[in-house]
């Protein structure tokens, strides 16, 4: 049951990376794609109806894991405090940038709003991915199952005084922006025509070698900075696909969009995401916090988890939950699928 | 002040302040529901003047909804995260039992929220009168729901019920019905959702009571009022009896010592009186300057004027509320305005029957000045119900003081706490702007408003 709920989690919070994915890297290539204010609202359009909707997942992945492994939640959510508070601020900006900005007509009022959507959006992929960097790595959990990091100590990734910020996690932070700006130029292609298609086109085709180029720079930083991440893969030979075909996909996706197949260039890319999260979360599991004082002291879906008792309830409830979460997510896309329509009226 | 005492601030500041906007969410996102209905009603009657009445009254109040839904959206994710920053040990504890309803909050209420609203903001053309009133409806439905989760979670602190401790000494779900339905989560539910209700009509009859004034959008001031008033004295009445009367007599059975607190009792007696106004003396153990009402505390507290009250006096100092005077003053702000604003609506529902409404200008100067009301009632309501509940976390089970995280320093949360209030305060700022613009553009704003689209 723990295995099951440790899936689970792990399935919520890939498909946050994928949709919340996009609208990040929207968000990202915001000031460089669009230019003009009919150009921009064609961008915020694009995912207005949805990006809140995408960040649900993240809600529910928060309460899910609350509810599923306590033990974890509270240890890593106090121990990463101040990176925590600074996704919860960048959140706040961010949302509120998306639906204040098209209230005001005025130049600077909306310059100013698409600044912050377009900064919010870049720290908060740095952000998640440097949080993603802390669980490959480890965090210093110790006898009594609680840690804290400082925000940064000396950028060392290795050693007895872990920051979260280190060159590791910064690097992992870095990989993050480039990938969620191609996935969102990728998203952007296939949602938005005239100049900004054009100009996301020309982004996307540029982004997807560079995520290749530095995704392979942090295959071997990963492999020098927590070398039991990689000797559990290879131990796992029926995983092995996933990360090719993960990067298979990086490959396919700009030609896909070079021969106009907008709508599989961005499948392409939702694949890419979730295969090397996919490949991350399984390479990891069981664990949740990896103890990097002493492997006795890491946190897993075994010695976090609640009852069994309490877990099968929660199944009973997980799945109509998620069978209505799907209906409605794909009865939203569908309501807007094609193109962005800028002359459509919103309150 | 320690990073418990920060992290009580942090907490309080934040839920105080999100809890502005969902209350609006709610209560608006019903009002609006009734609107669409009318409309829909009047189409099919072919009544084409209402019908466009109605529907301009839905669009206008769609707009300040989705202002409002966004700031209470974007203040509501920091509340999910603080329980795990700042209270881990609480998280931890009691994960195991408050995390289903967390978990249900966010996999069948706020899927249904996002999801719809997004159709209901972007999509009147596209999904037709009926989709968009189902769209509306599913916003109304998931906001609605994730109150409950949200307040069978707290009642779940107030009175544990459903649960067992397990070897580690955690608490463990044994009874997922009697946690999912507790009696004090239904009776809280009520009351928090009427509050809602009210806030929501006091807020619309002020603009309709304004516009009525500046003598603008004559027809829809008049629909708005009608709808406001009846939907606003609906409420007020279930606030009083009989959530209110319920939820007080729960308090009663299960929190006596918040009960005395709560009423400035600090010696036990039979046909206990009731204080109006007072202020406690924690000191000197007494109330000073009261007016009192004699028997009634016995008879609201237990239905009988002879019933007995314990007092301060007879419970160990250790699980008395820490803050009795904020208790004190919050519980009694709380029935004050809530009979008040009773007697307001009760009074407009009178002009309104006997078709005066409109005409009488001091009820109109009324209606318009008391939206912020209803806000403070609900605000010192629901002091009245955490600090109530002090110095407990989980009622007789945790204790605040233990449920902080540990390693948490009162640096980081001091820090963390004054970037709330910075942030927050240059939201409201942009809220307060954004609301005053639409209602100064009005129901019907010209074609232009057009260029204001995504």
């Amino acid at each position: 049951m723990a295995a099951t709920w440790y899936s689970l989690i792990a399935l919520m919070l890939v498909t946050y990376a994928v949709l919340d994915g996009f609208d990040f890297g929207a968000g990202i290539l915001h000031l460089v794609v669009a230019k003009t204010d009919a150009e921009r609202r064609e961008v915020l359009g694009a995912i207005g109806p949805v990006w809140d909707g995408n960040e649900v997942w993240l809600i529910a992945s928060a309460g899910v894991l609350v509810f599923a492994f306590p033990r974890a939640y509270a240890a890593a959510f106090s121990g990463l405090y101040l990176p925590l508070m600074m996704v919860l601020w960048l959140l706040v900006l961010r949302g509120i940038a998306i639906e204040f900005r098209s209230k005001v007509d005025h130049p600077l009022w909306r310059t100013g709003f698409d600044g912050m959507f377009a900064l919010a959006s870049t720290i908060m992929a740095v952000v998640l991915g440097i949080a993603l960097g802390n669980l490959v790595r480890g965090v210093p959990v110790d006898e009594t199952g609680w840690f804290q990091e400082d925000l940064f100590t000396n950028f060392r990734a290795t050693g007895h005084d872990l920051g979260a910020i280190d060159v590791y996690t910064a690097l992992v932070g870095v990989f993050a922006v480039v990938a969620l700006a191609a996935h969102g130029a990728t998203y952007l292609v296939w949602k938005t025509s005239g100049p900004v298609h054009e100009r996301s086109v020309a982004a996307a085709r540029r982004l997807w070698p560079i995520v290749l180029a530095i995704g392979a720079g942090l295959t071997a930083a990963t492999a020098a900075t927590q070398p039991a991440h990689f000797a559990e893969l290879t131990h796992r030979p029926w995983l092995w696909p996933v990360p090719a075909l993960s990067i298979a996909c990086a490959m396919l996706c700009p030609r896909a969009i070079a021969r106009g197949e907008e709508g599989r260039a961005f499948v392409l890319s939702c694949a890419f995401i979730a295969g090397l999260l996919a490949a991350t979360v399984g390479t990891l599991y069981p664990v949740l916090l990896r103890s990097t004082i002493d492997p006795r002291y890491t946190i897993d879906a075994y010695n976090a988890a609640s009852p069994r008792a309490t877990l099968v309830i929660g199944l009973v409830v997980w799945l109509p939950a998620m069978a209505l979460a799907i209906g409605y997510f794909t009865y939203l896309y569908r309501s807007f699928r094609g193109k962005v329509q800028t002359e459509d009226q919103h309150y | 002040m320690g990073s418990l005492g920060w992290s009580r601030l942090q907490f309080g500041f934040t839920i105080t302040y999100h809890y502005l906007f969902p209350q609006l969410t709610m209560g608006l996102a019903l009002v609006i529901l009734v609107f669409k209905g009318l409309a829909l009603r009047a189409d099919a009657s072919k009544d084409d003047a209402n019908k466009t009445v109605y529907d301009d009254l839905a669009r206008f109040w769609a707009r300040i909804f989705g202002i409002n839904f966004a700031v209470g959206v974007v203040t509501g994710i920091p509340m999910e995260f603080q329980f795990g920053t700042n209270w881990a040990r609480f998280s931890d504890y009691s994960g195991g039992v408050i995390g289903l309803t967390l978990a249900m909050e966010g996999m069948f209420a706020f899927f249904a929220e996002s999801a719809f609203l997004g159709l209901f903001l972007f999509g009147e053309k596209k999904l037709g009168p009926r989709g968009h009133f189902g769209a509306g409806f599913m916003v109304f439905l998931g906001s609605w729901l994730s109150g409950y989760f949200i307040v069978a979670t707290n009642a779940f602190m107030q009175h544990p019920v459903g649960h067992a401790l397990d070897a580690h000494g955690k608490l463990v779900l044994v009874d997922v019905w009697t946690y999912l339905f507790n009696s004090w989560a239904f009776w809280e539910y009520a009351h928090t959702m009427s509050a809602a209700v009210i806030t929501g009509a006091f807020v619309v009859t002020a603009v309709a009571a304004y516009w009525a004034l500046m003598g603008q959008h004559e027809r829809h001031a008049r629909s708005a009022l009608r709808i406001g008033v009846i939907v606003g004295l609906t409420a007020c009445i279930m606030q009083l009896f009989p959530t209110g009367d319920q939820h007080g007599k729960l308090v009663a059975e299960h929190q006596p010592v918040a009960l005395a607190a709560m009423e400035g009792k600090f010696t036990t007696e039979s046909h206990a009186e009731l204080a109006i106004i007072g202020q406690p003396n924690v000191d000197e153990r007494r109330l000073e300057n009261p007016i009192v009402v004699p028997y009634v505390l016995s008879f609201l507290a237990y239905g009988s004027f002879g019933a007995t009250v314990k007092g301060l006096d007879d419970f160990p100092r250790d699980t008395w509320p820490d803050n009795i005077e904020l208790l004190y003053f919050s519980y009694h702000v709380m029935v004050g305005l809530g009979t008040i604003l009773f007697a307001i609506m009760a009074g407009a529902g009178l002009l309104l029957w006997k078709d005066r409404l409109m005409r009488t200008r001091a009820a109109l100067w009324v209606l318009m000045l008391a939206w912020p009301f209803p806000y403070i009632a609900t605000t010192a309501g629901w002091m009245t119900a955490e600090l109530g509940r002090q110095p407990w976390l989980v009622y007789g089970l945790m204790r605040t003081a233990h449920g902080t995280s540990p390693r948490v320093s009162a640096g980081s949360v001091a820090f963390s706490t004054l970037g709330f209030m910075g942030l927050y305060t240059v939201l409201g700022l942009l809220f307060v702007f954004l609301v005053v613009r639409a209602i100064a553009r009005g129901p019907a704003p010209a074609a232009g408003g057009a260029a204001e689209a995504h």
